[in-house]
Order: C-alpha cells, then structure tokens, then sequence
C-alpha cells in the first residue's frame, strides 16, 4: 500500500538513479540513521556496547570489504583475518608512536597501511583463480600471523608479545581504553561503518564497480570489452583491504582493547566473515549487514534463552550454540543460497504487488 | 535487524535485574573446546567450593554465595562478553583462568573497581600492587614457575647449570611466553643455554618442535602447555623415547589428564606446584556429604580429588577467605567489590587458618600487602607414577629466586605505568 514507486515521482537523473528509489525505503534509512546517531548513544550501556553493538558494527565493516573482493570482484579470499591484523598492528604502532594524532587519522591511515599489503597479497590474483587464489590468500593469512608473531618490533618488545590500547581520544573525548565511555566507542564505529557503507555502496553503482562485476561474472568477456583486469583486481583488493583494515583497527583499539594475533586474528575469523558474508548474501551491502547481526547476535540470544531464561548448563547451551547455527547455515544455504539479501528482496518484491498480487 | 535486537532487549533486561542480596562469584569457565579438559575440573572445584559453603555454613559470614558461570570457551571476544554480563549483578571478584582474557580485563577491572585474581597465571608483574590496584595474583606466579623448574634442576645438578642445555616448549600465546624473560635472566646468571620452542594454539602440532628436541638433544625439557597440547607434548616425548624425568611442565600442565593418555611412558613425567594433592584433607569429607551425596556437585561431579579440581577448589577457598577479611574489616557482611579489594589486600593465609578449613598445608602461608599482591612465590615439584596413577609429591613448596623475579617485576610494571601513567599508590 505505501510501499511502491507510483506516485513518486522523479524529475532528474541523479533523483531517477539514487540508492533508494522508493519514498518508503528512504524514509526507513532515514529512520534507521536517526534512531542509531541519535537514540541509541542515549540508551546504551557498557553491556550493549561491547557484547553486541561493537561486534556487530566491526564486523559489518569486515563484511562490506570482504563482499567487495568476494561478492562483487569474484576473487574468494581466506585472509580476511590477516589483513585485520595489519589493520590492528598497523594502529597500535600508530597510536603508540604518536599519541597526539586523532584516532580518526589513525584507523584510516590502519586502512590504507592494509590496503597496500592487500594489493601486494592480491598480486598473484593476476595468474591464478577460484580455489587456487583460495589457497594464496590463506597463505598470506598464516604468513601475517606468523610475522606478527615473530618479529617484536610489531609489538613493541613486550615480554606477552600481546599488543595493548592505550588510551586515545578524538576531539578530546577519549575512544580507547577502560575509561571509554559506551556511547563514544559506540558512535566511533558507528561513524566509520556509516562511511564506509556509504562508500562501499556508491562505488560498487559506479565505474569502477561495473568492472568488478565484469571481471566476477566473466573475466575473459570482460577484458575483450575494455575493462583492463590489472586494474580491477587490484582496485577489489585495495579497497577491500582498507575497509577490513578499518574494521581490525577498531576491533584492536575500540573493542578488544588488548589483541593476541594468533587467537583473534587466526584462520577462525577469516572464515567467520566468509560466512558472514555467504548467509547474508554475496553481492549486497545490506547482505553484509544482515550476515554481520546473523552471526553476532545469534550467539548471544542462544546463549540468553538457554542459559539465563532456561537455567540450562553452560556447556550444553555452548555445544547446542555450535549445532544451532552449523544447522541455520546449511538451512540457509539449501533454502536460499543468494541469502538473506535474497530474502529481503523477494520481500520487497512481494510488498510492492501487495495488496493485489497477480 | 531492529525487531532482532528488541527481542534481545527484553532478554538482556531480564538478565541485567541487579541482585544484591548475596556475594556474586562470576565464574568464567570453558567447559567447550581445545582447553575444555582443564576447564571443567577447575569449574567444578570453583563451584563445589561455593555450594559447601552454603550448604554447610549458610554463606559466607550469613550471605549466600551465587556462583554465575558464564562459558569463555578460552576465547577472549566471550570473555568479554562475559565479563559485561556479568559485572552488573555486583560481581566480587572475576578470576578467568585465562591469561588471554586476564590482559582483556586489567584496564577493565581497574576502571570498574572489581578485583581480579589471577591464581598462577595472568600477567606476573601485576604482583606489584603498588601499580596493579585491583589485580592480584597470588600465591605464585609464572615467573615463581620458571624460577622454580631453574632451582629444581641446580639442586638436581649439584647448583651448577654451566653448560647444560634447556629448552623450553611453549604454548605461542602471551601465556606461554611470560617465562622467556624470566629463563632468558636466569640462564645469564647460570650460564645454561635456552632453546625457544614455540607451539600454536591449540596445539596438536608439535612433531617438528620434536623433532628437534631429538636431534639437538636437550638435558631438560620445561613446557608452558595447557589444553590439547600437553597431552600431546607428553606422548610425543615419549615417542623420542626422551627421558621423562628431565621433563618439567608448568602447573597448568600437570594434571592426571595430561599424562594419562600417554600411558606407562609418562612416568617420571615432572611438573610444578602451588597447591595440594589428592583427596586426603577433611574438607573433602564435608564436600562428599552436603556437596556430592545431596546431588549438587557441578559438572558431572567426577572430579573431585583431580589436579585442577583442588586449584579450582584453592581459588573459592582463598575468595571466600578475603569475603572474611573484607567483612571484619567493613563491619558489613554483604560487601560490595571495593570491600572485596580490601579484603584481598589484607588477606593472611596461615596454616591454622588452612587447619580450620579442613585444608591444612593444601598451600603455603602467605599474606597479601598494598605493594605485594603476588604472595611469597612458593614452589614445589611432583612426579607422576603412571602405574599407581598419582602425583607423588618430590619437593615441598620452596621460595624461588627473588632478587631476579622482583628486578624484572618492577621493571614491567613500571613500563605499564608509564604507558598507561599509572602513579604509585602505596607509601
């Protein structure tokens, strides 16, 4: 009933081609901002914050870069969590070696630092495809936590090889550390995930997104029509790397606080976004989201029902947690392979023809 | 996505409602996953512990104890979570047995005023109170363990360690690695040679560190394992035929489960110590009649008596010894968890206070003050005798090398003051 384009009407090009071309969809992404910026910083609390917001928002994040390669460029990648680790490296060396700069400047400086590692690491995407780049990147995966491991300097010499936040602030309200209140780290993430959605969203309408979808869905047709692979390979592995360098950074400084690179940045993670992004839906920024709050927040609920309402054992709820979701994902992936994106627009589609379908 | 969080609105209002009428004990355990096997025992002893309490005395000074178990699984990013759902229903104390997490919850605890106690384990030089204000870990820490594993073996060896060759086999984590500086001073002050051999999480990848033991043949063997990888580091001892009673592990990898799977081979198998062994202490008694008959052990109440039973057992009995404190201290028995810092900081352990509790000389006697948090650093040293399928205990709890430990602890807990601009608070 309210949820259709007639009657809206258009009268220039840019207005013809927004993201959202229906009254009812803008107005709900309106909403969905103001309710994020402007009410939940009121409401939320240390709890809310870091055992649902702050994953979420990171992971998101991850998730829009890892879609990018994966889901619009056609480039599978298993380093996701390697390339997060030089975001969080690459932000404790900055944070520790100038602690006067913004930590705006430092998380995208995280980002760009990761963004040369990623074209480096992408470099062999040139030669080889599918499962065998699978494999290059899962090498680069083993061989960052190695370094990071292995090399003192990353961790400035300290005798747990751990790297540790210390305290930092933006316009003199502190980001980092214990004393860092809710709603700041809150807003801190939810701005860089505001961004890079809006970014990642604008650049996969634009050229440069077109090439990326030319190369996944047919790479030899797309060379014979101009689009030069070097470069959009390159540019998938750039600017997917810089968006999960962003979401290391935060998830070192913002919300761990504290990082041991072999356990939070291991092979587990790589495959985590992976399968946040394949349930949510390949090829979608909103699939991203929906992948990142699927994965993050079922636990938590599981865990909320089982243990606190049910009184169940801790240990049988964390098994049953395992089998939960392991289920929920092959439901998934037979149900609706495109995810929940899919989902969402089948919806969408529906709602449109409402209340008189054909 | 908003109707999502909305259910989990409701779920986390139910779960957050603050109950303050008895003493809350978070007790963050793993009972899932690679570290599960040392986990659980500890747990249940944690718990046990509690419910004797209750059981027997109605709490502690008059309030009942609540033990809230929240599953870590070993993994910092729950133990976070945890750690936030938790700290709201007036938690006392947090004691994670993780090094990972404890290095999570330092800056936390401290900015929160809840205590932590990290009981052999965390980050050592927190023994240092006078920088570490809400983080203890007493009465032994890991650079107690090396100190003592180097003191065994120059008893063994008439004191002179020049020219042997060590090598230390570490689980690759900032656990495994606290004890290098602390081996790494040592070795310059004995004149051994250290080797540096690091195994990933979780550890069941230990053939070539092996196989380099073989062929470089070390006269000792210490190891920094937990989970999985003792069990393996043990068998594969035992498939290079290396002679067990050069082998040392630390405390965390001493336990029945540890060696059992290795069968015959793991006897002579050593590790190092700060509590008592098996089930011949009266507190036992009370735990089998108003704990284990009247069906309220945790877990599945088989582990009674085991290794890390009796640490997790240790850990209850010395939070509940510091609720004591902190109630003749405040005049109040429902503390809250700035009392219960006071009370950990004040806390005197001694062997008529363990006699009363039914668990004489299952420690050492140590008492706590504002600059030491870390206790005396006694050691002692078992042998595992596979055929009989016990501990046997072949050096009592013995002090370690203090002037060492206590240079390198200032020097790192003054680098965290400094990095964190921590001033000194006790004078």
């Amino acid at each position: 009933m309210f949820y259709r384009e007639a009657g809206d009407f258009k009268t220039s090009y840019i207005a013809d081609s927004q993201t959202f071309p229906i009254k009812f969809d803008r107005y709900r992404y309106y909403v969905v901002l103001a309710v994020a910026f402007g009410i939940v910083p009121f409401l939320i609390n240390d709890y809310w914050a870091n055992a649902l917001l702050l994953p979420f928002l990171i992971y998101a994040i991850a998730a829009i870069g890892l879609n990018i390669l994966v889901g619009y460029c056609g480039q599978v990648s298993l380093g996701t969590g390697g390339f997060m680790a030089v975001g969080a490296y690459a932000c404790y060396k900055l944070m520790t070696a100038f602690p006067d700069v913004s930590m705006f400047i430092h998380v995208i400086l995280a980002g760009g630092i990761t963004a040369l590692v990623g074209v480096l690491f992408g470099l062999p995407s040139l030669r080889i495809k599918g499962f065998y780049l699978a494999v290059a990147t899962l090498a680069a995966q083993f061989f960052l936590v190695w370094l990071f491991n292995r090399v003192p300097w990353f961790y400035n010499y300290s005798a747990s090889g751990q790297i540790n936040a210390p305290e930092r602030d933006v316009f003199g309200i502190i980001i980092t550390g214990p004393n860092a209140p809710a709603w700041a780290t809150y807003l801190f993430c939810l701005v860089f995930l505001t961004v890079c959605a809006i970014i990642a969203r604008n650049l996969t309408r634009g050229t440069i997104g077109r090439t990326w979808m030319a190369i996944r869905d047919m790479d030899i047709a797309a060379e014979i029509i101009g689009v030069n692979p070097l470069k959009a390979k390159l540019t998938a592995f750039a600017v997917s790397s810089f968006f999960v360098g962003i979401s290391g950074a935060l998830f070192f400084a913002v919300y761990l606080g504290a990082v041991e690179v072999g356990e939070v940045f291991g092979i587990q993670k790589s495959f985590l976004v992976l399968f946040m992004i394949i349930i949510g839906g390949l090829g979608s920024i909103f699939g991203s989201f929906a992948g990142a709050a699927f994965l993050v927040l079922l636990p938590v609920l599981l865990k909320l029902i089982g243990v606190d309402l049910l009184g169940w054992p801790t240990d049988i709820v964390a098994h049953l947690n395992l089998v939960i979701v392991g289920a929920m994902i092959i439901m998934f992936l037979i149900l609706e392979p495109h995810g929940l994106a899919q989902l969402w627009r089948v919806a969408k589609e529906k709602l449109r023809l409402w209340p008189f379908p054909h | 996505m908003k109707k999502k969080m909305a259910t989990l609105a409701l779920g986390a209002l139910m779960a957050a409602g603050p109950a303050m009428a008895d003493l809350v004990f978070p007790s963050l355990s793993y009972r899932t996953g690679p570290y599960a096997a040392g986990g659980i025992p500890f747990a249940d002893g944690y718990a046990d512990y509690f419910t004797l309490l209750n059981e027997r005395d109605g709490g502690i000074g008059g309030v009942p104890a609540r033990v809230i178990e929240c599953e870590t699984g070993y993994n910092t990013e729950k133990g976070v979570e945890c750690y936030e759902s938790t700290k709201g229903e007036g938690a006392l104390v947090y004691q994670p047995l993780s090094t990972g997490i404890t290095y999570q919850l330092i800056p936390k605890v401290t900015a929160d005023g809840i205590p932590l106690h990290t009981m052999g384990y965390g980050r050592t030089s927190a023994a240092n109170g006078d920088v570490f204000s809400h983080v203890f870990n007493y009465p032994a820490n890991y650079w107690n363990g090396a100190s003592g594993a180097i003191n065994y073996l120059l008893d063994e060896n008439g004191g002179d360690l020049s020219g042997k060759t060590i090598a230390l086999v570490y689980h690759n984590s900032a656990y495994g690695k606290e004890p290098i500086r602390t081996l790494e001073t040592l070795a310059e002050k004995h004149g051994y040679d250290l080797t540096l051999l690091p195994v990933d999480h979780p550890g069941q990848e230990q053939k070539s560190q092996w196989l380099q033991i073989r062929r470089e043949k070390p006269d000792y063997v210490i190891m920094w394992g937990w989970g999985v990888m003792n069990q393996v580091a043990v068998q594969e001892a035992a498939n290079i035929r290396f002679p067990m009673e050069n082998f040392i592990g630390v405390w965390w990898s001493g336990a029945e489960f540890d060696v059992e799977p290795a069968g015959d081979k793991a006897t002579g198998y050593k590790a190092l110590t700060f509590t008592g062994l098996g089930k011949d202490y009266p507190v036992y008694e009370d735990l089998q009649k108003y704990v284990v008959d009247a069906g309220k052990a945790a877990g599945a109440g088989d582990q009674l008596g085991s290794v890390q039973y009796n640490r997790g057992l240790y850990a209850a009995m010395l939070a509940a010894e510091a609720v004591k404190t902190a109630q003749e201290m405040h005049g109040t028995a429902e503390i809250d968890p700035s009392m219960m810092r006071d009370g950990m900081e004040a806390l005197e352990m001694t062997n008529a206070k363990m006699e009363a509790l039914g668990m004489a000389g299952f420690g050492p006697e140590f008492s706590v003050s504002c600059e030491n948090h870390g206790g005396p650093g006694l050691v002692g040293v078992v042998q595992w005798d596979a055929a009989a399928g016990t501990w046997n205990s072949i050096q009592d709890f013995k002090p370690t090398d203090a002037e060492v430990i206590n240079a390198l602890i200032a020097e790192d807990s003054a680098a965290y003051a400094a990095e964190n601009n921590i001033e000194t608070r006790c004078n």
